[in-house]
């Protein structure tokens, strides 16, 4: 059965979609990252610029999953690579 | 049907890297693009700063003017940052890692002077993460020598070598992918609100500018310098402590 090029556009339209779904994960990690770093300061204020530049290390590090989600759902939209 | 419903179609909205004009090279057609361009313009400016930098260091006085005092606190600034995370090893690499901060860093902030940053093109990140391979893996085999790799990579035990091997490969992708796709969502974005919001897009995409260019741009430069100093004095290991 032959699939014309409009069917394929939208279907990888709607995996794009999908994979975009990988934002969850980072959001949830960061938010936790946060929630210790906020806790940490106010045990210890004085910590404070090492705390932040810790959490800001670890939530960029964290956000990489995410990204890859965003970058397979572009290759999906712009690049094209099933059609 | 070659555009149809993307929105790549849509005229107005535009983040691709555009060719300028192809060359011949050996008998394959190369296109000069945007980014290499932008990139040009990144370093004339960053040459531009350094020869002025030198200028004003060779009539350095005690008390500084206001551009030395700048250069010298952008120096100490570098300077203080890798000697916390690398203390001991900082020396070798303050120069190294100096330098690719001050170019990612510009770089990222290029889209808030209209330029397509280069860093949003694959071609510019892969080779920074490569060079920080390279660097690793010759720390790795200057300090440790054969043996210390050779154990590193059947630790806890030799049947985990090839995930040790896979470990090692994704370094330079991790670190590459990361820096560009961060780089690429806040191009997107800002093509996306200029695009598609154009009627509506007056003063109020200053703020996103600040967030995707600055922010975004000043942490993914921290966070690349910061892994690739981590990295190394892994390598270097304490053989020399």
């Amino acid at each position: 059965m032959e699939f014309n090029e409009n069917f394929v556009l939208g279907c990888s339209a709607i995996g794009a979609g999908l994979a975009l779904i990988a934002g969850i994960g980072p959001g949830v990690g960061q938010g936790i990252a946060a929630g210790h770093a906020a806790a940490a300061v106010g045990r210890n204020p004085g910590a404070k610029s090492e705390i932040t530049s810790t959490m800001l290390l670890g939530q960029a590090v964290a956000e990489t999953t995410g990204l890859y989600g965003l970058l397979i759902g572009m290759i999906l939209l712009f690049v094209k690579p099933l059609v | 049907m070659t555009n149809g419903i993307l929105l790549s179609s849509v005229a107005d909205v535009d983040f691709m890297v555009h060719g300028i004009f192809p060359y011949q090279f050996f008998g394959h057609t190369v296109w000069i693009t945007t980014t290499h361009i932008c990139l040009l313009i990144v370093l004339l400016v960053l040459i531009g700063f350094a020869i002025a930098a030198r200028i004003a260091m060779k009539r350095a006085t005690e008390v500084p003017g206001k551009f030395q005092n700048l250069v010298e606190m952008i120096v100490e600034m570098l300077d203080n940052v890798v000697k916390g995370v690398m203390g001991k090893n900082a020396a070798k690499f303050l120069n190294y890692i100096g330098t690719i901060f001050i170019f990612i860093l510009i770089c990222n902030i290029s889209g808030l002077f209209g330029l397509r940053p280069p860093t949003a093109d694959y071609g510019v990140t892969l080779p920074l993460g490569l060079l920080t391979f390279t660097i690793i893996h010759y720390n790795k085999f200057k300090h440790q020598k054969v043996k210390g790799v050779l154990k590193g990579l059947c630790s806890p035990w030799p049947i985990w070598a090839p995930i040790n091997i896979i470990g090692d490969i994704a370094v330079p992708i991790s670190l590459s992918l990361r820096l560009f796709a961060n780089v690429l969502s806040g191009t997107v974005m800002m093509a996306l609100v200029y695009g598609l919001l154009r009627a509506v897009a007056i003063v109020w995409p200053a703020a996103l500018h600040v967030y995707f260019d600055l922010f975004s741009g000043a942490i993914q430069t921290y966070v690349f310098c910061m892994l690739t100093m981590t990295y190394i004095t892994d390598a270097i290991g304490d053989d020399e402590a």
